[in-house]
């Protein structure tokens, strides 16, 4: 059987190994950057383009308040579920496979929220409009409502972000006194300097810092679910048929989780190439994250059949010909599609050919999170074009190449932030694969001892 | 008598744990074995335990964290909303317990985040300035020991690290 990682690193090859790549990426991580600059570029023009002409190009309308960016808004709090499953659950599950690959899974974490809270701006038309729907009491009579879903939301996602940027930087301490010994001179120095406060690895610093990782960690996770149940809040709440349903909370979390380590494979398969990380991003670690994937795609399946039954069981009418009329009206294509990339491409994922075939599973990992946008694209519009209320019914609004544009700069978003922080920043924990290595092989030696002994 | 300060470094775990085995059993006037510390690339549990019992106190800080982020969020919102007393409520609660409980939940989150690290920064002594006896080898793959006491015990604490194949010892006048 494949090993996680080979015992007989040495630990300054590590060292060696890890601060290569903050220098010499392949060539593939220029296109990468050149491409998502580009991409954001698109989103930036049509921004633009729809303040010079007037916000009606965006093509949102009443009742379609919401358009893409709600959706894209809810994906890319999903995809920030990763690092918090990656880090915090499996490190107090003691799953020490999870150290070579936590590091960029919470770095995913940080960056899908900043891009969600993007859309939360973006949703409004002209950005400097957020100002006036901060919630505070003020001169302008604008009182917050606290019994709003909406509010509890801002408040969860702004205690997620700052949790998971504090979770992220204390992790990686460590390992910029690491960077700030190996590097000798220029910004990167004086950066790295700054950052690691004077790290020298004492037991009294490691100490500390295990009981406080551990002390986050365990926040981390109930957080993560409370972040997610409550933006399913945004819509179980409210009575709008297709959205008032009890499975939404649980159902929301489990499409987090899904999608969240969907991302994590198809980034992994990049860094692991771009950044040589053969020896630490290693098949069999990617053969348990595509494991773990195809149990919460099943789970996440589930609960998609458990909300459709729901519906049908309930006997509400509004509810029920949303349902309908997603399964067979104009948005019929996406929602099959929505079936078929998120429950039906993942039993790939049950053969053991392809849990280790790179090619195969990147384009599964990208198709599932194609079936995840769509999922949560499917939960707004559908809604929104067949309410309660006949002669508000709109079922052939279609979003413009200014939503679509924007919706399409997003990912571009997150890819720089992502890969610039990965060129600054160690996305391989350095200290934590030296654990993982030094642990397995004290293992790998007392095992050799016992079978001595047995002959 | 003056105080000086003394670095050994080891090539690995074994030889770093012996020494300080026997440092803690010899009886070295002069030399407290507080006063000794580890230096690692990785956290060590086992060496961690022959230093002794040093626990640290970051849940203390997590726990008040947590109450203190919770009472604040509940009391905030609880307050805002007695404020509004002005606003129109139809006969609903001034103060909702169900919505701010969600809101408290969040804020005690937040609090004990915040308050945690604010705890591990007071107790590992964050941010600091390096000392001078410090060997970048410490962050790659070398383990150091680090020992403060009487220029007396010098020579005694120097032969037990050089007896455990110390590969090199850097000395400091201290304070």
């Amino acid at each position: 059987m494949e090993k996680d990682i080979r015992e007989d690193i040495a630990w300054a090859q590590i060292n060696k190994d890890v601060l290569r790549s903050l220098e010499a990426p392949r060539p593939l991580y220029w296109v990468i950057l050149l491409v998502a600059l580009a991409m954001m570029g698109v989103a930036v023009g049509c921004e633009i383009y729809q303040y010079q002409t007037g916000i009606g190009v965006a093509n949102m309308d009443n009742p379609h308040a919401w358009g893409l960016y709600i959706s894209t808004f809810i994906f890319w709090i999903g995809m920030s579920h990763s690092g918090t499953l990656l880090s915090a659950i499996l490190h107090l599950m003691h799953a020490d496979w999870r150290k070579p690959i936590y590091r960029f899974a919470e770095a995913m974490t940080t960056f899908s929220l900043m891009t969600a809270g993007l859309f939360v701006m973006i949703h409004l038309g002209r950005l400097w409009q957020f100002y006036y729907s901060l919630p505070y009491p003020d001169e302008r009579g604008l009182w917050p409502n606290f019994q709003s879903p909406l509010l509890w939301d801002a408040m969860a996602i702004f205690t997620y972000l700052s949790s998971s940027v504090i979770f992220l930087y204390v992790g990686m301490i460590p390992d910029l006194a690491i960077c700030r010994d190996s590097i000798h001179e220029g910004w990167r120095k004086k950066l790295y300097s700054l950052l690691s406060l004077g790290w020298e690895g004492t037991d009294r610093q490691w100490r500390n810092f295990r009981v406080t990782y551990l002390m986050v960690a365990c926040f981390l996770i109930p957080l993560a679910v409370s972040v997610h149940s409550i933006v399913a809040a945004d819509f179980a709440m409210s009575q709008q048929p297709g959205w008032h349903v009890t499975s939404f909370p649980p159902y929301f979390v489990a499409g987090a989780l899904y999608s969240g380590c969907s991302g994590i494979i198809t980034l992994f398969i990049i860094l692991r190439y771009v950044f040589k990380f053969e020896e630490y991003m290693t098949l069999s670690i990617l053969k348990k994250i595509v494991r773990l994937t195809f149990a919460i795609a099943m789970v996440w399946t589930y609960l998609n059949a458990v909300e459709f039954a729901s519906v049908w069981y309930s006997h509400d009418q509004p509810s029920k010909d949303v349902l309908i009329q997603k399964a067979s009206g104009t948005y019929a294509p996406f929602w099959w599609g929505m079936i078929f990339c998120g429950s039906i491409v993942p039993l790939a994922m049950a053969f053991k050919r392809v849990q280790t075939n790179i090619p195969v599973l990147f384009a599964v990992s990208l198709l599932v999170n194609l079936g995840m946008w769509l999922e949560r694209w499917m939960i707004v519009a559908p809604t929104f074009s067949h309410g309660i209320y006949p002669w508000t019914w709109d079922h052939d609004q279609w979003p413009s190449f200014v939503q679509w544009g924007i919706v399409f700069g997003s990912f571009g978003w997150f890819v720089l932030l992502f890969m610039v922080f990965c060129k600054v920043f160690p996305s391989v924990s350095m200290y934590e694969v030296k654990e993982m290595v030094y642990h397995r092989s004290l293992h790998l030696k007392k095992s050799e001892t016992a079978g001595r002994g047995a002959h | 008598m003056s105080q000086r300060h003394i670095l050994a470094l080891f090539n690995n775990f074994k030889d770093a744990e012996a020494a300080i085995y026997e440092l803690r059993a010899a009886d070295i006037k002069g030399f407290n074995f507080d006063d000794l510390t580890l230096k690692s690339p990785i956290e060590h549990h086992e060496v961690e335990e022959i230093l002794g019992q040093r626990s640290s106190k970051v849940q203390w800080f997590t726990l008040v964290g947590t109450l203190l982020g919770g009472l604040l969020g509940f009391f905030l919102i609880s307050g805002a909303q007695a404020n509004f007393y002005a606003q129109m409520k139809g006969g609903k609660p001034i103060v909702p317990f169900p919505p701010n409980f969600v809101l408290t939940y969040e804020m005690a989150i937040l609090g004990g985040v915040c308050i945690s690290i604010l705890g591990f920064l007071i107790c590992a002594g964050l941010p600091a300035k390096r000392s001078s006896l410090y060997s970048a080898k410490v962050s790659e793959d070398q383990i150091g020991v680090l020992v403060k006491a009487d220029e007396s015990a010098m020579a005694k604490i120097k032969g037990v690290l050089l007896n455990h194949e110390a590969l090199e010892i850097q000395e400091e006048a201290g304070k």
